[in-house]
């Protein structure tokens, strides 16, 4: 009886724990996304004056989520341009002139909120044209927001298919325990009293099973982990999340949920037996 | 202390098992509810432990109107009334000690007056000698008398008895009503549901008699049934 219960609260935990680490490698890759491209760049007018520039940079310090500014001149730019097409530099050695524009590089804060600082920025003096890399955000946001949702959903179908096992498994505890619960009624026992030790049994059961389920997933994820996180960042340049750095919310979170499940699903089991 | 007025009940769409019962039993009384099978006996006592709603009517314990109370107030009517019934309903795995003990555990009495007051009781109803066994140990007579036990350990003013001696020999049925007995004169008001013939001729108390849901006799130290034969 136990075992039944604790065995389908471990799964769905189990099952949980892979679309979570799923959900939270998204994360990963969204801020890692983030952080790579939180650079605004504005391109500057040819030749203008230092009074010009100086207003510029003053403008810009002054808006809110912004943490830098940096000048670039057009030399740096080719330079850097050179640096990144590394052994097809030689392309750009046929040039006469430096076509590039000089820049100032602003670092914010949080990209996903730069919008207004941008359309702020164009309006300025000397202002050619601001670049940031809004569309590539977006769409992983976006991506990213489906995966939350999606998670979220299935693990609310998950958690509504386990307090339905639970609570036919327990079920099974209270119906032969109906005798005395029919006698502590006509004691003028209160519906809490009664509840009490079955919600703990409940509580109990979602513990254990967390704790088993914590346990798979945190070895069996530190497994793929070890053995993939090279390759997957090899092929697709990102980082899984590191099992260490989950532990604790896992731990935290499949024990809530569990001991969650346990309780509602004495709850529901016992509706029935109650109404005496 | 019991009032019904013009109660009536309908179990289902055409099934009336009370038609406009009215009665009054005061405290301190021993009062027969007799009838054959069916007359409606037990429904009205499932009406007062609030087992089963009431249809249409009022009815009131110790003055205060109980027809209708919320879910959670009914277990505090029922700690006014102790219960017992004709299969005395123990626990088979908790001794006699631990099955009356536990009605107090339920009302959250102190262990203290836990451990003073069971033994009391228990050798009230003469079962000291048998504290530690199990219910299955037991004959009927005692088993019933641990259920009487249970039904009074926390003092309520009212007991109700529902064919307690239904599943005992005459002997034993005699000893389970002196007990009774004893329990009235300390004033607890007590009803009996039966259809014992002999015993409720033998104790001349006030006697309620129904018959296919209505009341059709009230008697002070009446009889189980009237001289005069049913036509
Ligand atoms: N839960 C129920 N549902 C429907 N009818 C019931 C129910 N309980 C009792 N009855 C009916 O009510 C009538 C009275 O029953 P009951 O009060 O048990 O009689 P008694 O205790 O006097 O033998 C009977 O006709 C019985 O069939
Ligand atoms: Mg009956």
């Amino acid at each position: 009886m136990g075992a039944a219960s604790i065995t389908s609260i471990s799964a769905v935990l189990l099952i949980l724990g892979v679309v979570l680490i799923l959900v939270l490698s998204i994360n990963n890759v969204v801020l890692d996304t983030k952080v790579k491209f939180d650079e605004i760049e504005v391109f500057l007018e040819d030749d203008l004056e230092s009074t010009v520039l100086d207003n510029i940079e003053d403008k810009v310090k002054g808006q809110t989520g912004v943490i830098s500014i940096m000048f670039r001149s057009k030399d740096q730019a080719l330079a850097l341009m050179k640096e990144e097409w590394g052994d097809e530099a030689y392309l750009l050695e046929g040039l006469d002139t430096n076509p590039l524009p000089d820049s100032y590089v602003v670092k914010v804060n949080d990209i996903e909120f730069a919008e207004n600082l941008v359309n702020t920025i164009k309006t300025l003096d000397g202002v050619e044209e601001v670049k940031y890399y809004k569309d590539i955000i977006d769409k992983l946001l976006i991506f990213a927001g489906y995966i939350r949702f999606g998670g979220i959903v299935i693990i609310g179908i998950l958690v509504f298919i386990s307090v339905f096992i639970i609570s036919n498994t327990i079920k099974i505890t209270v119906s032969s325990r109906r005798r005395e619960i029919n006698i502590m009624k006509y004691v003028g026992a209160t519906n809490g009293y009664i509840r009490g030790p079955f919600i703990i049994e409940g509580i109990l059961f979602g513990i254990i099973g967390a704790a088993l389920s914590i346990g798979l997933v945190y070895f069996g994820y530190d497994y793929f982990y070890s053995s993939m996180n090279e390759k997957l960042y090899n092929l697709f340049t990102f980082y899984l999340v590191s099992p260490e750095s989950i532990f604790s919310d896992i731990a935290i979170m499949f024990g809530t949920i569990g001991a969650g499940i346990g309780a509602l699903g004495s709850l529901v089991s016992l509706k029935r037996f109650l109404n005496v | 202390m019991i009032k019904f007025v013009n109660i009536c009940k309908e179990y289902k769409a055409g099934v009336t098992a009370l038609y406009n019962i009215n009665t009054e039993i005061d405290k301190g009384e021993f009062v027969f509810l007799v009838g054959s099978s069916g007359a409606g006996k037990s429904t009205l006592i499932k009406l007062l432990l609030k087992e089963e709603g009431i249809t249409s009517g009022k009815m009131f314990l110790n003055n205060k109107d109980i027809t209708w109370v919320p879910n959670r107030r009914i277990p505090y009517i029922r700690r006014q009334i102790g219960v017992v019934f004709q299969d005395f309903r123990l626990l088979p795995n908790k001794t006699i000690y631990e099955n009356v003990a536990f009605a107090m555990e339920i009302v959250g009495a102190h262990p203290k007056e836990i451990r003073r007051r069971v033994p009391m009781i228990l050798s009230m109803v003469d079962l000291s000698r048998k504290a530690g066994s199990y219910p299955d140990q037991l004959s009927g007579g005692e088993q019933q008398r641990v259920s009487i036990a249970r039904a009074i350990v926390n003092n309520p003013p009212v007991l109700i008895a529902d064919e307690p001696t239904g599943n005992l020999d005459p002997d034993t049925a005699g000893e389970i009503m002196r007990v009774l007995q004893d329990i009235n004169n300390r004033g607890t008001t007590i009803l009996m549901a039966t259809h014992a013939k002999d015993i409720v001729n033998s104790m001349k108390k006030r006697v309620i008699a129904l018959e296919g849901g209505r009341l059709v006799r009230d008697e002070e130290k009446g009889g189980y049934s009237v001289e005069i034969p049913n036509i």
